[in-house]
């Protein structure tokens, strides 16, 4: 007999009570929870009938019992992965004697617990506390001194991706517990970049979360924009050798459960990082919408038009993109186990208030 | 000590002091231990070591999934995240998702879970500790309503009470043969018992591993084996009842151990159809009712010779049967690892005490005892039985 839970049993039928009970838990639990409604299939969340958004946006969602996701909320006061998105860390700017510009950035490896999906902590090696470490940004050319103290556990260094001395790369130069180390280097070539810990063994210091976004803008910008960084990454609780958690910015589901809020018709520029461990590829598909992809960033006039992104570990690119559509999109990656194990978000794009 | 205790008030107060102080000590060196012992030391070092069993994945309706957990472990555990093959699930917990030790905890997820495909639950816990259990056929469980009452009551009383009444309309045979053979059918309930002895030790140990470590399953049998006839034993002297040599004691004897054996095959098929294993359900029932048909014949075989009446026959195979049907509920309903070992293993132990028993009985008689050339073999012609009926009972 098939039956939904929130029908109505034929009379007569035994477990009609059962039914009914079931029913009742069912509304309220879907209730409490207020969270989105999602096909397993990770589809199609975009709206089709007006009940649906209704019940999407007002939190209600009274007739779609199955609730892909994770219960409750993260403490948004040790890591807000919605803040980071748009959080870009330019350094103390100074000007040296020659004209050139100088960034001094201050990173300091330190050993935190932090919450990978609600309730699920994590014992990580941080960047300056979070995962992904700190978004540094800067432009090509500057003078960048970074000056990095190793307050954790275990050696550390920051291996920065780029054109460098061989003594600045961060991967000789250990840096045990107690010392610091100054990498100072100019910075080039333009493009999206990543910096990481190099320490061996790698997978075990890169899994525990050190690593972060390094952007170095081109001397004459790029087009204004809606800018936001995402790093892909996993996160192993259990020591397995395989991740329990994926997420974009660390958190699983967060930007499901707190979709990022655009404009119809702006610009959004996406720095899309992969740092995921133990798995060899991650992407992005975006939905009801294609973008520009410039590989690495490095190159502003040549890109490719898609709508999905495969990306190896340490690969990054940028993505552009602007909304013909209210409403709300779905983004995740598209293999279908990273999504459903936290790796899957939504853009909440609102109607332009000019169009 | 040795002069014997003159009898006073004082005396056995100064013996319970005697008694209680290493208690006193022991506590003493408790707090001591918690408080300045080198247990600091480990905590800093390792992550908490957590343990969560699963007793049961139920499938109570459509789109929900209901799973029970019991901590075995030393340490509290808290709930965090629910995967259901291999994703996040939102999820209710009761009555909290922090996990006392020796406490549980029943989840239930709102998944649209499809009849017949395997359900893998993961439960990851707040320190990233992850647990899983796998459902290989998912199917709705069976609820506590008048048709699955009535289904699983059918079910006992086919396994159960059919067979054994069956065998006991072995009487009329047993009462007329000779007194050799009666001994011959006496050695042959012997090796039936044994049999279903050793069945049932070996179905706790299996269990033994769904019991979370804490409530040490291995323990439980050996409470179950070793403390069972010992109790019984001690009971039938306290109460002067006729169990050791009178025949009527004796059959009730063996109708109670056959009624314990027969409530552990209801919790067996019971806890089949409750996790899906329909067809091994099916094999079950048709196995149980050859198997138990011969238990019927143990049952009788003491009191051949003393013209029971009807009654006391019917109560016999009531006692004997009807637990199929308690069983049955029990393992359908509300299926629990822990009861299950403990029924098994009392059980088992009972099988001890009354085998010691017809033992005595046996070499009481005329015909010699176990050793006797035809009660041997009617002891392993019971083994050979149990074990030819038993190639139909697929579990």
């Amino acid at each position: 007999m098939k039956r939904r839970p929130d029908e109505m049993a034929p009379p007569g039928d035994p477990s009609t009570e059962e039914t009914k009970g079931l029913s009742r838990r069912d509304l309220l639990r879907s209730g409490v929870v207020g969270v989105v409604g999602l096909a397993a299939g990770g589809g199609a969340l975009a709206a089709k009938s007006p009940t649906r958004t209704k019940s999407t946006s007002d939190a209600d969602p009274a007739h779609s019992n199955h609730v892909m996701g994770v219960g409750g909320e993260i403490d948004p006061s040790i890591f807000d992965p919605t803040a980071f998105l748009k959080e870009f860390d330019y350094g103390n700017v100074t000007t040296l004697p020659n004209g050139q510009v100088q960034r001094e950035y201050f990173i300091t490896a330190i050993d935190r617990e932090i919450e990978v999906a609600p309730g699920v902590y994590f014992a990580a090696w941080t960047y300056n506390g979070t995962v992904p470490g700190p978004t540094i940004r800067c432009t090509e050319g500057d003078r960048l001194k970074v000056n990095f103290t190793n307050a954790g556990s275990h050696p550390h260094t920051i291996h920065f991706h780029g054109i460098h001395a061989a003594g600045m790369d961060g991967v000789f130069e250990t840096v045990a517990p107690g010392e610091s180390f100054v990498y100072e280097f100019d910075a080039a070539p333009m493009g999206l970049h990543l910096y990481h810990c190099h320490t061996v063994p790698l997978k075990r210091h890169i899994h525990k979360g050190l690593y972060g976004a390094f952007i170095i803008d081109p001397r004459d910008g790029r087009p204004e924009a809606n800018e936001m960084v995402m790093v892909m990454n996993g996160f192993d609780t259990n020591f397995d050798g395989d991740n329990e958690v994926y997420a974009c910015n660390t958190v699983a589901f967060h930007y499901q459960k707190h979709p990022i809020e655009i404009e119809q018709g702006e610009l959004v520029r996406l720095y899309l990082i992969n740092t995921t461990e133990f798995d060899l590829i991650n992407s992005l598909h975006l939905h009801g919408n294609f973008f520009r992809l410039y590989r690495t960033g490095t190159d502003l006039e040549r890109f490719e038009w898609t709508d999905t992104v495969a990306l190896c570990q340490g690969e990054r690119a940028v993505l552009e993109f602007t909304y013909d559509f209210p409403g709300k999109f779905m983004f995740h990656a598209h293999q279908s186990e990273f999504a459903e194990l936290g790796w899957m978000g939504v853009f909440d794009v609102k109607p332009s208030t000019f169009a | 000590m040795s002069e014997p205790q003159p009898s006073g008030e004082i005396r056995p107060l100064s013996l319970a002091l005697k008694g209680l102080f290493p208690v006193a000590l022991l506590a003493i060196f408790l707090v001591l231990f918690v408080r300045f012992g080198p247990l600091g030391v480990f905590r800093a070092a390792f992550p908490p070591v957590e343990e969560l069993t699963f007793e049961r994945i139920a499938f109570p309706d459509e789109g929900l999934i209901r799973i029970y957990l019991v901590n075995g472990g030393p340490e509290p555990v808290t709930i965090a995240q629910v995967q259901v093959n291999e994703a996040y699930w939102e999820y209710t917990v009761e009555p909290s998702p922090v996990v006392e030790r020796l406490a549980r905890a029943v989840i239930e997820v709102s998944y649209p879970w499809v009849d017949g495909d395997p359900v893998a639950v993961t439960i990851v816990t707040s320190t990233g500790v992850t647990f899983s259990e796998e459902v290989d056929v998912a199917t709705r469980s069976p609820e506590m309503n008048r048709r699955y009452v009535v289904t699983f009551a059918l079910l006992g009383f086919y396994v159960g009470v059919i067979p054994v009444f069956l065998g006991l309309l072995w009487l009329p045979f047993l009462a007329d043969v000779s007194e050799r053979w009666l001994a011959f059918f006496l050695s042959f309930t012997i090796g039936l018992l044994v049999f279903l002895g050793v069945d049932a030790v070996e179905g706790a140990f299996e269990l033994t591993d769904r019991v979370g470590s804490a409530f040490q399953g291995v323990g439980l049998v050996l409470l179950g084996v070793v403390g069972t006839p010992l109790i019984i034993q001690a009971l039938s002297r306290l109460g002067r009842t006729p169990v050791k040599g009178g025949a009527l004691g004796l059959s009730f004897l063996v109708a109670v151990v056959i009624g314990l054996h027969n409530l552990g095959e209801g919790l067996a098929i019971g806890a089949a159809y409750s996790v899906g294993e329909v067809t091994l359900g099916t094999t079950l029932v048709f196995g149980f009712l050859l198997h138990n048909t011969t238990e019927g014949l143990g049952i009788v075989a003491p009191i051949a010779k003393t013209r029971p009446s009807l009654g006391t026959l019917a109560t016999l195979g009531l006692i004997a049967g009807t637990p199929a049907i308690l069983g049955a509920w029990i393992g359908g309903f509300s299926f629990s690892p822990i009861a299950n070992v403990l029924f098994l293993s009392v059980g088992a132990g009972a099988v001890i005490q009354v085998v010691i028993v017809l033992g005595k009985h046996l070499s009481r008689g005329s015909t010699g005892g176990l050793s006797a050339p035809l009660n041997a073999v009617g002891v392993v012609t019971g083994l050979v039985l149990m074990y030819l009926t038993g190639l139909f009972v697929a579990a």
